[in-house]
């Protein structure tokens, strides 16, 4: 395992999540806060010096000054890889990066009908091409009115749904209210963005029901947050929205809800290597989350496509020996 | 501008396999006791279990100073716990503990692949299993390290448990009595010791019941 920071850049990561998550939590470092908070202000400072990346700006053209002179200082380095020949860069940079970026091998998905809302995951993690668990709980339980999905590093997922149901706890005691969704995901959101770019890997849906009705919300790790009525998210999205898209309706009635959502982790499951278990369905309605159904895909298979026995046409029978 | 890579790393594998196995009333852990590094053996007697509460053992595979490190943040937190609430910490709760010791160093992670085993508060075996960032989940059984891809297959085939997920529920421990499971770990080291380089020498296995803690050595193949 590489460890791909320099030794400055771990030390002030470090001492950031301390400061973020851990003073408030855990009264043993009462003592020390002190100590950390003015270590964190000495590096805030730090921080604030920060060093900007230009690599996105430099270009191989030559650059004209106001004088058609030649502009080589240090701003246009030469490139160290020979540029493909093609006439949409920019383009063929973004498919590239694209490319390399891993896809979140799961499949998740939500939406909004008459009733509430309907949250559904599968529960296989790998790790690359080992499948590491069949039983991981990708739908996490907020509080009692709230869910949260995973997608992406199941370690990043699992700690900051946790930490955000500390947050709306102390909310709750704050304001003697429950928080909405919305002050939830954009909680949440607010965290991931302050640590945007460190490598965290977290593409979630913030379920719950408020005063407001039903609330559905998409957040992830690039800071993003999305307001909508119907998501699926990781790697078996693409089949899961194909069956979601083409049985939603806003008035499904429960059963029917749950059905559609069943059948649209299976068909992910069927098709995307990186998805499988067991596929659990949660409902989330005025009086808060019940869980629903969870089915191993498997099983899953058979109750949908049953296996019929074949038709025999010609029958062999045994040789008899004299 | 290429980035340039340090030469330098501050991890090492030690290599080393360790399982656990939940019962109805018992919980097994066990680990090798080979320490490694490239392909020297550094020990043939190194323990990678740690009792960290009365009823929660840790056993953990990979960097062991890393290992070394988080044992001790572990007990010293442990002992912090009884002082304030006089009383040892419950397994599930040693389990959360692990998990947030684990994600407080995301961005330089302890190279510690560990399994937790123990009893819970009713008194049935449990077992939590962790990624190297603090990722975990109560299961019935679990492998980790450099032997865990050749024993959790073998593990699912003889001792499958239900998912947890199931609805309706169905108890994820094994039906298994305490000396079958001892057996099952004991074949599973000798088969892991065969085909991977890093395993072998000695296993050390712990048997955590209603009754107190007993400790069993099985000798293994040393090359």
């Amino acid at each position: 395992m590489r460890s791909t920071t320099t030794g400055s850049n771990i030390g002030s990561q470090v001492i950031l999540l301390f400061k973020k998550s851990l003073s408030h939590t855990f009264n043993l470092l009462s003592v020390k806060s002190n100590a950390l908070t003015i270590c964190s202000t000495l590096l805030d400072q730090k921080v604030k010096i920060m060093k900007f990346d230009f690599s996105g700006l430099e270009s191989s053209a030559p650059l004209y000054g106001l004088n058609n002179e030649l502009l080589s200082d240090g701003f246009s380095a030469a490139p160290s890889f020979d540029l493909p020949v093609t006439s949409d860069f920019d383009d063929f940079q973004k498919n590239s990066i694209q490319m390399v970026k891993p896809a979140k091998g799961t499949t998740t998905l939500a939406f909004i009908f008459k009733d509430g809302v309907m949250v559904a995951a599968d529960s296989r993690a790998s790790m690359g091409g080992y499948i590491s668990s069949q039983s991981v709980k990708k739908i996490i339980e907020i509080n009692p009115y709230m869910l949260g999905t995973m997608a992406g590093g199941a370690a990043d997922c699992q700690f900051w749904h946790r930490n955000l149901g500390i947050k709306c706890r102390l909310h709750e005691l704050a304001n003697k209210r429950r928080i909405s969704v919305t002050g939830a995901s954009k909680l949440l959101a607010n965290i991931l963005y302050s640590y945007r770019g460190m490598g965290l890997s977290v593409g979630t849906m913030i379920a719950g029901w408020d005063e407001k009705g039903p609330g559905l919300y998409y957040v992830d790790s690039e800071g993003g947050r999305l307001k909508g009525t119907k998501f699926s998210v990781g790697s078996g999205s693409p089949y899961a929205y194909g069956v979601l898209d083409s049985g939603y309706k806003y008035d499904l009635t429960i059963d029917e809800a749950a059905e559609l959502a069943r059948r649209a982790i299976y068909h992910a499951t069927f098709r995307d290597g990186a998805s499988g278990g067991v596929a659990s369905v949660y409902h989330v309605g005025p009086n808060g989350w019940t869980k629903l159904s969870g089915d191993d895909v498997g099983e899953l298979h058979y109750s949908y496509y049953p296996v019929e026995p074949a038709t025999v046409e010609h029958e062999m029978t045994e040789a008899v020996v004299a | 501008m290429t980035k340039e890579h340090a030469n330098w790393s501050p991890y090492d594998n030690n290599g080393g396999t360790c399982v656990a196995i939940a019962g109805a009333d018992y919980c097994v852990i066990a680990a090798d006791t080979r320490m490694s590094t490239g392909y020297s053996i550094l020990t043939r007697d190194y323990s990678k279990i740690c009792k960290l509460a009365d009823k929660s053992f840790m056993a953990s595979s990979g960097f062991q100073a890393d290992v070394k490190a988080l044992q001790k943040v572990l007990s010293s937190r442990h002992l912090i716990y009884q002082h304030q609430h006089n009383k040892q910490m419950s397994c599930p709760a040693m389990a959360q503990l692990l998990s947030n010791t684990l994600y407080y160093k995301r961005f330089f992670p302890y190279y510690a692949f560990n399994v937790l085993g123990g009893l819970d508060s009713e008194g049935k075996g449990c077992v939590f299993t962790y990624d190297a960032v603090g990722s975990y989940e109560r299961v019935g059984y679990s492998a980790q390290g450099s032997g865990a891809t050749l024993i959790t297959p073998f593990l699912d085939n003889q001792l499958k448990s239900p998912s947890p997920l199931l609805l309706p529920a169905k108890d994820a421990v094994t039906p298994l009595s305490e000396a079958e499971a001892v057996d099952l770990v004991k074949t599973c080291f000798s088969s892991a010791t065969e085909r991977d380089i890093y395993t072998g020498d000695s296993v050390e296995i712990i048997i955590l019941n209603a009754n107190g803690v007993r400790r069993e050595s099985e000798q293994l193949r040393k090359d």
